[in-house]
């Protein structure tokens, strides 16, 4: 385990921009970056102390107390505990003899609680030493607890590989793709190299007239007009520019970018180029979730061989002049990282605290220079559509969602997994494709967490920027399910991942945490309810980046959307109703003094 | 007419909202006029001795005889006024809300500079006739319902006096900006 920061550092030539790469090494290698490091890193690389430190204290995955020669990162998301993520939980902890969160007196196992890790389709999973375990149960735990005590090297403790490419020698994972539907672009026809060798005959503005032309839209969620972004990022001036991957993908319930970088990869590269050669950037970096890192060397090898292939390098295609290259940037466990300007900061080595905007990142970004950052499918998308023709991929869809979409479907359905659907598709035919039966289906959360709470009421509306726009993630609820447990677990996510910087994100969320457990609790009243949609409303024209602005909807959607899960815990007499209980307030001091509570005149 | 009745307390606060009352200067002399107290410190009257019409609350939350006074003063005001930040939000003492109870206990009556050698027994005070600690402090308005909120550490004088004219008197409440700028 011994291994010097000052080399680490040296690695990546003391350059304080790949603080997170020497950050997540320290970290694997010694299990945690100790401040005795944090001095050494900061003096190699010519950084402050403090800025070194913020970076360690932002992120999940690093930590400067050891978490255990095996770290175990269990998802505590919605998804995760519908399908038994308590039992899970309590069998790490029988068979370890340890808590979450926390280590083992003997040091041998950590155990954490973690945001979803992008398996939805295979609850409840877990993080172990990067190596991810899917549909786990307490037998499997138990056999799991068996081998570290027996000093099993992590990769020996996986049984069967999952499908496709996770089979493969540089993958080896049990993670499965669960591709249930297979439409015209992500998994048409797909020949490598074919959209560069386009490229290469057209100039940039002609390629950039083909993704306009397109109606291609951002594929993140937001929806942005694709070659609008690159159009005003070709047209600055600075230089160098940047391409940027978002693959952070860090919705509770989305999964899809998991599948494209398992069995699309070099469609993203070429995608990445493409974009490259219209803006005028020869640097391309894939911001890849550490969770995702099981991928890693999969990828590289994949990078390799398009190099190897003139598909990246100098002259790609044999044109002159047309340069690209790719590296991957991994994070270390932040949800505000998916967020475009937090994940620039990050790749800078910093803390990921979403930047003002504008300036946008297509006119100052990573290192304020020019910058596009876009999704993982969005780049699939523009490698097919230079290849195939933006009349072709407008030919799919709805109007105003041209083309085709990946969904992640996952909850209470018979059947989850990914789906490519056409835009445009209504609430109940997916409910329909999935497997699921429509009167056992209390809601459908749309676009994760910060997306919206759909009633059966409305399932007759379409999936798409028309109506509910999303960024792939779709959460199946069932009739049984605790829907203001569901909501909850949102809130606590959105508390946990608010990167502090705004205070009605940062206090907002945790207000509404509370108020949603008091709520629960049977001590909600009508005057609750009006202070959350206040909340709600304030958050969203008060906080600079969208995790801060949706933050409080699964609050104000389910108000709004599914208002009986309130009604029928809350009785419309009780405008107030305090969740102040003096008993259980004085316990703990009680406790401590050693005394006896006593409420004379109570 | 009987004049409206006034009755104020501090709970967790340091006075220092009571000394900003206090502030309105010559001002007092009407609010004399204006107004009658009923329990507060400003007349040292200690327990309710009728109905009130307004209740001012200076103050968190942090044990249980807070609890017990902020209580009573709910059953015996008609109209409840939080003032100042520890009422509104828990204030300084709220500091504490992150640390547990445990360890503030240790910190003031074991391990201070001027307990730790003056304490050898190790005492951590627990009489029943004092007040019990709560886990946390609490904002007033999550232990009983409060209708209205002056915000300022403390409020300034004139805000807290407009405030009262304007319960008293049935006006609209005038809010110009010096009045709730806080610096």
């Amino acid at each position: 385990m011994s291994i010097d920061s000052r080399e680490v550092c040296a690695r990546y030539g003391n350059d304080r921009l790949r603080l997170m790469d020497i950050l997540n090494d320290v970290q694997a290698a010694k299990g945690c970056i100790p401040d005795a490091d944090i001095d050494t890193i900061a003096e190699a690389v010519g950084e402050s102390r403090v800025d070194v430190d913020q970076t360690v204290s932002f992120y999940h995955f690093f930590s400067k107390t050891p978490r255990g020669k095996y770290t175990v990162y269990l998802n505590n998301s919605t998804v995760a505990q519908m399908n038994g993520r308590q039992a899970v939980a309590e069998a790490f902890e029988k068979e370890s003899g340890g808590t979450f969160d926390g280590v083992t007196g003997d040091g041998l196992i950590g155990l954490y609680s973690t945001a979803c890790i992008g398996m939805s389709d295979q609850e409840p999973a877990a993080i172990i030493n990067n190596r991810v375990f899917t549909s786990l149960t307490p037998e499997k735990v138990q056999s799991i607890v068996a081998d570290m005590r027996a000093a099993k090297a992590v990769d020996d403790m996986i049984g069967d590989y999952g499908d496709g490419a996770n089979r493969s020698d540089l993958i080896k994972a049990m993670v499965h793709n669960n591709i249930r539907k297979k439409g015209e672009v992500l998994f048409g026809a797909f020949e490598s190299g074919a959209a560069l060798r386009k490229c290469a005959g057209m100039e940039p503005g002609k390629v950039l007239e083909v993704i306009k032309a397109s109606n291609l839209r951002g594929r993140g969620g937001a929806g942005f007009p694709t070659g609008m972004k690159w159009e005003f990022c070709a047209r600055e001036a600075a230089s160098p520019k940047y391409v940027f991957c978002n693959a952070d993908e860090g919705e509770p319930g989305t999964f899809k970018d998991r599948v494209i970088l398992t069995e699309l990869p070099r469609m993203m590269f070429e995608g990445m180029a493409v974009a490259g050669y219209i803006v005028g950037a020869e640097n391309g970096i894939v911001y890849l979730r550490a969770e995702y890192r099981y991928l890693e060397h999969y990828l590289q090898k994949v990078l390799d061989d398009m190099r190897a292939q003139n598909l990246l390098g100098a002259n790609i295609c044999g044109k002159k002049g047309f340069k690209f290259d790719v590296r991957i940037q991994f994070g270390a466990g932040a949800y505000v990282c998916g967020e475009e300007s937090a994940l620039i900061e990050s790749a800078e080595g910093k803390r990921g605290e979403p930047r003002n905007r504008p300036p946008f990142p297509a006119q100052k970004g990573f290192l304020d220079k020019p910058t596009v950052v876009n999704n993982v499918e969005t780049f699939c998308c523009a490698a097919q559509i230079v290849d195939k023709g933006a009349e072709w991929f407008r030919s799919l869809g709805s109007e105003q969602s041209a083309g085709t979409k990946l969904l992640s479907i996952s909850g209470d359905c018979a059947k989850p997994g990914i789906y490519e659907v056409e835009c445009g598709l209504t609430v109940a035919e997916m409910l329909d494709m999935a497997g699921a039966t429509k009167d056992a289906v209390q809601a459908v959360q749309i676009g994760g967490p910060s997306g919206t709470c759909v009633a059966p009421s409305d399932f007759d509306k379409k999936i798409g920027f028309e109506c509910y726009a999303t960024g792939g993630s779709i959460i199946i609820i069932g009739t049984e399910r605790n829907l203001l447990s569901v909501v909850h677990n949102f809130m606590e996510f959105f508390a946990d991942e608010s990167c502090g910087a705004c205070v009605p994100c940062r206090a907002g969320t945790r207000v509404m945490c509370n108020m949603i457990k008091k709520i629960k609790d049977g001590k909600g009243s009508t005057g609750d309810i009006a202070v959350l949609l206040e909340l709600a409303d304030v958050m969203k024209k008060s906080n600079k980046c969208g995790l801060g602005q949706t933050a409080g909807n699964p609050v104000a959607t389910t108000i709004r959307n599914m208002r009986t899960i309130y009604d029928n815990v809350i009785s419309s007499d009780d405008m107030y109703k305090p969740g102040f209980d003096l008993e259980s307030a004085v316990e703990e001091s009680c406790a401590v003094v050693g005394r006896t509570p006593h409420f004379d005149g109570e | 007419m009987a004049k409206p009745v006034v009755a104020t307390t501090s709970l967790a606060g340091c006075f220092g909202c009571h000394m900003s009352l206090l502030d309105i200067d010559d001002r007092i002399l009407q609010l004399i006029e204006l107004v009658e107290f009923d329990k507060s410190p400003i007349d040292d009257i200690k327990q309710f001795s009728r109905q009130c019409d307004i209740g001012l609350i200076e103050g968190g939350v942090c044990n249980s005889e807070n609890a017990h006074v902020l209580k009573a003063f709910r059953k015996h005001c008609n109209i409840l006024v939080s003032v100042g930040e520890c009422a509104i939000m828990g204030g300084l003492p709220a500091l504490r809300n992150n640390i547990p109870v445990g360890e503030c206990l240790a910190e003031a009556y074991l391990n201070s500079p001027t307990t730790k050698n003056a304490n050898p027994n190790k005492i951590l005070p627990n009489d029943d006739d004092i007040p019990m600690i709560l886990n946390r402090v609490y904002p007033c308005h999550e232990v009983v319902k409060i209708d209205y909120f002056l915000p300022g550490c403390p409020p300034r004088a004139d805000l807290i006096w407009n405030a009262l004219v304007a319960l008293v008197t049935g006006k609209e409440m005038e809010l110009p900006y010096e009045v709730v700028k806080f610096d």
